[in-house]
């Protein structure tokens, strides 16, 4: 803070007599001072761990705690096998599932919107993605329980557990998903198709296009890169969620987080005891794919679409 | 051509105006079912008929007022943090240059790329550190003081991580709407030091962004359960959890129908006030943005 107002008290003066360079001068050194604690705060809270874990997912003290530690790839090969890369896989086709019906349901959502001519309907459906989208996890999977569980309001009036329904099960997971899935592909897509111009329908509908045409030939390929940048996003969110499978299901279908917290726990075979660290690496391969996949194409829709 | 003109408004409006009804009333059900099905679950008692005892049963249940105040103490902790490191933050991107821009970027990116259970899968190694190697040495003092669990100033730690991404793209993006180096220039010129100027100026300017950036954080915390449970606090949410697991029944679906709606409340009475300008206000994880 000091050095912040020693900058303030060494620009006033010279501010009178080269004002731009005085104010660059004073900008450029206010900078760093203005970063740092971001900078130290990240460091310390999301570094130390992270390197941790990278460190831990290749070492091992296998003889017991206490005895020396050693560098090995056996965790990473422990965490794609069995039950490990079982749950992993689980986790990406749970994901791909809920991410496909919910780029597509949100697609369809927010054209409706789009297209409506009321700016209420809009506005609500707007605000209600974003709260949607923000916030679920264990007090949703609850709402859901007394929906469709086994005692479920829904479950008895309509007797759905005599046809075979069951909300612990991968489908029931997939159902719970789209509950904030779909909010965060309306506000994803939204702006894409505010983006698509009036002027390309009409040209389409001109030259005899039908409007399944002009999906196929304009309006899909423009939004090509905002729809698979959504999915992607979807994809993330979905195979990094832990609270709302973990309060609804437990262990019935096997998922990626649930193993890892079950290792972290201790329950894992002597000798893997940073099996769940391993595990953790995988998943941050897969969002760190997800990231590179996602931020290319959110740049790539934003020059089609100002 | 005469021909034609008629007939092309007719081709959009008549299928997509019955395929817009029918989306709307699909969307609109699947989002309210469920909350309406687990109110009437607390409500109805298969022998007493309709009843309140679930919500009058909330405060009686063991345990409820130590874990929502524990969950209101680290939100309002992890809020005044991420403001205090953010802000002047986000405030110098604007003023300097790509380079610190573009670093400032990366690290409010990073969290997302690091899942929220990898990231108490690290902390728990973290944490294990303290017995193992560090017993000796005054860091010892530091591990257990993190761990404290009348306040684990760990968890403010991790949420503070966590929130970054959502918050500095909230902030951002109402930085983006106001001259910050002109604004900047015009109150030192004006004889105003560089605190006040922000704290006079900028920040006045930047209250819906603020507060866009306090509800998305404020959400975060209180739904929290993740890292939470893996450090084996309890919060709200992973008490909801165990009680379900004690056989709370009612009360605890009570508890979550009153978190949703009293979080979903405050965040559209956020998207209200402040999002006004941007209509994806909440919307912060959209980098696209419609300003």
């Amino acid at each position: 803070m000091s050095a912040s107002t020693d900058v303030t008290a060494t620009a006033a003066p010279a501010a009178a007599a080269a004002p731009a360079t005085a104010r660059r001068r004073a900008h450029a050194a206010a900078g760093p001072l203005a970063v740092a604690p971001l900078l130290i705060v990240v460091a310390v809270a999301f570094g130390i761990p992270a390197l941790a874990m990278l460190g831990g997912a290749f070492t091992t003290t296998d003889n017991g705690p206490g005895t020396a530690v050693h560098y090995t790839t056996g965790n990473l090969t422990a965490s794609l096998q069995g039950a490990y890369l079982t749950a992993l896989l689980g986790s990406v086709k749970l994901s791909l599932t809920a991410a496909l019906i919910s780029t597509v349901a949100g697609l369809l959502l927010a054209q409706a919107v789009v297209t409506s001519r009321y700016a209420v309907l809009r506005h609500a459906v707007l605000s209600a993605s974003g709260v949607l989208a923000n916030f679920g996890g264990v007090p949703l999977a609850f709402a859901f329980v007394a929906t469709l569980g086994n005692a479920g309001v829904l479950t008895q009036h309509l007797g759905l557990d005599k046809a075979g329904w069951s909300l612990y099960s991968f489908w029931g997971l997939v159902l719970v998903y789209l509950y904030f899935l779909v909010p965060l592909m309306v506000l994803t897509v939204i702006p894409s198709l505010d983006g698509l111009r009036a002027q390309w329908r009409e040209a389409a509908q001109n030259n005899g296009a039908t409007t399944w045409q002009y999906w196929r030939h304009v309006a899909l390929p423009v939004l090509a890169p905002s729809l698979l940048g959504g999915f992607v996003l979807l994809f993330g969110s979905a195979f990094a969620a832990y609270a709302t499978a973990r309060a609804m299901v437990g262990a019935s279908v096997p998922l990626i987080t649930l193993q890892i917290a079950n290792a972290l726990n201790g329950n894992v075979f002597a000798g893997q005891g940073n099996v769940g660290l391993a595990m953790s690496l995988d998943m941050v391969v897969v969002a760190g794919l997800v990231m590179a996949v996602y931020i290319p194409l959110q740049r790539r829709s934003a020059r089609w679409l100002v | 051509m005469a021909r034609l003109i008629p007939s092309i408004p007719s081709i959009p409006s008549r299928r997509p105006r019955f395929g817009r009804g029918a989306v709307l009333a699909v969307s609109a059900a699947y989002f309210a079912v469920p909350l309406l099905a687990a109110v009437v679950y607390t409500v109805d008692d298969p022998v007493k008929g309709v009843t309140l005892s679930a919500y009058t049963g909330i405060l009686g249940a063991g345990g409820f007022l130590p874990a929502l105040l524990l969950s209101l103490e680290l939100a309002a902790a992890t809020i005044a943090v991420v403001l205090l490191i953010l802000v002047p933050a986000a405030i110098a991107v604007r003023l300097g240059g790509s380079r610190l821009r573009a670093a400032v970027e990366v690290v409010c990116t990073l969290p997302l790329v690091v899942p929220p259970i990898a990231l108490a899968a690290g902390l728990t190694t973290v944490l294990k550190w303290g017995p193992e190697y560090l017993a000796r040495t005054p860091f010892f003092q530091t591990i257990v003081a993190l761990q404290n669990p009348g306040f684990p100033v760990v968890l403010v730690l991790a949420y503070v991580v966590m929130s970054l991404p959502l918050a500095y793209r909230a902030l951002d993006a109402g930085l983006r709407t106001l001259d910050v180096p002109t604004l900047m220039e015009a109150a030192l010129n004006n004889g105003a030091g560089r605190i006040r100027a922000v704290t006079g100026v900028i920040l006045p300017n930047l209250r819906g962004a603020l507060l866009n950036a306090v509800f998305l954080t404020l959400a975060l915390v209180l739904g929290e359960y993740t890292v939470a449970s893996i450090l084996g606090f309890q919060p709200f949410t992973v008490w909801i959890v165990n009680g379900s697991a004690s056989a709370q029944g009612p009360v605890t679906i009570a508890v979550s129908v009153l978190s949703l709606l009293l979080t979903w409340a405050l965040l559209l009475v956020l998207s209200a006030s402040g999002g006004r300008r941007h209509t994806s206000a909440p919307a912060s994880r959209n980098t696209k943005g419609t300003t």
